[in-house]
């Protein structure tokens, strides 16, 4: 079932919630409402469920207007942050509550309930504790059982509201996986409110990124990451590296650092964003970039090594991070207080008044020859 | 243990045993002996005399209306009371912090004031009473005054367990039982019930001890009546001007009796409370 969000604006008093957002949920697509808390994701989410009414706009299932339709009725399964468990009623009787809440007619009758709650709880791999009441179950356990309890009815839309919050990392990756395959296997349009960049890159299929009540970018997780579309999405998503200058000529120049740009813009303020895999480290200054730091501290745990390196000769709001292999740095190991210099492959420029960033390349065959070997 | 608690501040073994023979002396002289006496002064003439003294037809006609009067209020005050706690827990409304406030003006207005305040508003001379006269109606020294003040003397009981328990549990398990398609009466029957059925049961437990006990405010409104207006609590100062001191400590040990009753049940649920608690810990088991 395919989920249109159309102009939705909500007021809590005087604050403004949600600024006129609208955005299309495909069919059977696991999207992400990704900000920082306070930017109107989880009211959004809400809103759509129909937990939340909202001032102005609509909400549509499969083309179907469903603003007036009461939550009761709108057929959804919603997961809850602090899943919300009836703590009183068994885990097989949480798991069967919306069953024995349908209407009459609709009903299974009391031994295909039962039939469903074992499917279910065999699903969540999880018999053995049907009849454990939730306050003995661990956070994994009771977020399982939270998902089992709202897939019972199977609704064609499930949305949960940071599912993995509250849980510690280890869990937290299992139950990724384990509902990523729960949704190719069920092809539900799935929702889910996250404020973890990660999470949201790893699961979803579509990352709806929001700032202070509005929608910044909608994109899949890898555009999203590559070409970001604002300074907000650039710096909530993974660590950028920052060169604010003045463009004189074709270089960018603050104190000591300079780029050699590409292209020749006027002469304005500009800021060049570059992610911490797109810089290189060298001994000397390239033909195209002079960008003096002094390295500040390596951390070799992880996949690859993170060098923290502070600019010498010119200012950054942030230290700057550079990820290099641990290959490379065997080769040629850093150690604190090193001088090193710092030379762009792919930048961001965003000119004084742009929205918009501007992709820029370089040719790294320029500096490898002139600067001999580097990192 | 021991050895680091005798290191506190004022847990010294002498400021420990002063501080505890305190408590239990004051405990036993104004409390526990006063209760004591109540029952043998009641059965100071026997068994049989103190029965004779309850046979009483004024006693009878007291001990009933007592009892109307709380089956009366304790209905009354359930139903308001988690009206109440479900409207300023569940709902953000102008006025709410008020509405909690003004729960608590029966305990801070002495009971006496109340029952004159019913008097001057409902009585024969009083702005509604006057208008009630009209149609023959009378509130005031009947048992449907006696059952306003004490409705009013009880009213926060019910309402004051529920509102710190409905704010602690939030609403969240109502919002899963909406969205799982339950109806309002079904999440109410099978969700908040449940969730709150001990704190409504000790509610009602303080209810009725309070609106079986009421004087001051029965005692304006009721004129006295014997066999007529007389509720229990009155009945053992009238027995006890008329001289009837047997009489009066018999009425009172019943009193006493419901008391004993009530601690009791209040202790049990306490108890019981205090289990579902240990039972579902703050921090999360291990899976």
């Amino acid at each position: 079932m395919s989920i249109v969000v159309d102009g939705i604006s909500k007021y809590f008093g005087n604050f403004q919630a949600l600024h006129d957002v609208s955005l299309e949920l495909p069919e059977g697509k696991l999207t992400a409402l990704l900000g920082p808390s306070g930017s109107g994701k989880t009211t959004l989410l809400r809103i759509i469920a129909g937990l939340e009414s909202a001032e102005r706009g609509r909400i549509l299932f499969n083309g179907q207007d469903v603003t007036a339709l009461h939550v009761r009725d709108r057929n959804i399964g919603f997961v809850f942050q602090h899943y919300a468990l009836f703590r009183h009623l068994t885990v097989a009787q949480n798991i069967a509550f919306g069953l024995d809440a349908l209407p009459r007619r609709e009903r299974p009758s009391k031994p295909e309930i039962r039939k469903r709650v074992a499917e279910l709880l065999e699903m969540i791999q999880l018999p053995h504790l049907a009849n454990r009441y939730p306050s003995q179950l661990s956070g994994g356990q009771k977020q399982r059982v939270a998902l089992a309890r709202a897939l019972a009815t199977q609704p064609r839309i499930l949305l949960l509201d940071e599912p993995f919050g509250a849980l510690d990392a280890r869990v937290r990756k299992d139950l990724r996986r384990w509902l990523r395959a729960l949704h190719d296997e069920f092809h539900f349009t799935s929702v889910f409110v996250t404020h973890d960049q990660e999470e949201a890159l790893e699961l979803s299929d579509q990352v709806v990124v929001m700032s202070q009540g509005r929608v910044e970018q909608v994109d899949a997780p890898a555009a999203l990451y590559a070409r970001p579309d604002s300074r907000f999405v650039f710096d909530f998503l993974g660590h950028v590296n920052v060169l604010s200058g003045r463009i004189q000529g074709q270089v960018l120049r603050q104190g000591e650092a300079w780029v050699r740009l590409p292209g020749q813009p006027p002469e304005q303020d500009a800021q060049l964003y570059l992610r911490p895999h797109e810089v290189r480290l060298v001994p000397k200054p390239t033909p195209h970039a002079c960008l003096p730091f002094t390295v500040e501290a390596v951390s070799l745990i992880g996949a690859e090594v993170r060098v923290e390196l502070s600019p010498a000769g010119w200012e950054s709001e942030e230290i700057w991070e550079v990820g290099i292999s641990h290959g490379e740095f065997a080769r040629q190991p850093l150690a604190r207080g090193d001088r090193w210099y710092a030379t762009p492959d792919v930048g961001h420029l965003f000119l004084a008044h742009a929205e918009k960033p501007d992709t820029l390349h370089w040719e790294p065959a320029h500096y490898l020859e002139a600067a001999g070997s580097g990192i | 243990m021991r050895a680091h608690t005798a290191h506190r501040i004022a847990s010294a073994p002498w400021i420990r045993r002063t501080l505890i023979s305190l408590a239990l002396v004051i405990t036993v002289v104004m409390l526990v002996i006063p209760l004591v006496v109540i029952f043998a002064q009641a059965f100071s003439t026997g068994w049989q005399a103190y029965m004779d003294n309850l046979a009483d037809e004024y006693t009878l006609h007291a001990i009933g209306l007592t009892l109307f009067v709380a089956a009366l209020t304790v209905p009354i005050n359930l139903v308001f009371g988690t009206a109440l706690a479900w409207a300023v827990t569940r709902f953000r409304f102008p006025g709410r912090k008020l509405l909690i406030t003004l729960i608590d003006i029966p305990f801070a207005v002495s009971p006496v004031v109340a029952g004159l305040l019913y008097l001057l508003l409902y009585g024969r001379n009083g702005w509604v009473g006057q208008w009630l006269g009209q149609y023959d109606i009378q509130l005031m020294f009947s048992w449907p005054g006696i059952v306003m003040v004490t409705v009013f003397v009880t009213c926060p009981f019910v309402a004051r367990e529920l509102i710190p328990l409905m704010q602690q549990q939030g609403s969240e398990e109502e919002e899963a039982g909406v969205v799982l398609g339950a109806s309002g009466w079904r999440i109410f029957r099978r969700i908040t019930l449940p969730n709150i059925k001990w704190a409504l049961i000790y509610g009602v437990v303080l209810t009725n001890a309070r609106a079986v006990g009421e004087f001051g405010a029965v005692s304006v409104v009721s004129g006295n009546i014997r066999g007529q207006t007389n509720t229990l609590p009155l009945h053992v100062e009238l027995l006890y001007q008329d001289y009837n001191v047997v009489g009066a400590f018999a009425s009172a040990s019943l009193l006493a009796g419901i008391a004993i009753l009530t601690l009791a049940v209040k202790g049990a649920v306490e108890w019981r409370q205090s289990r579902i608690k240990a039972n579902a810990p703050d921090e999360e088991p291990k899976p």
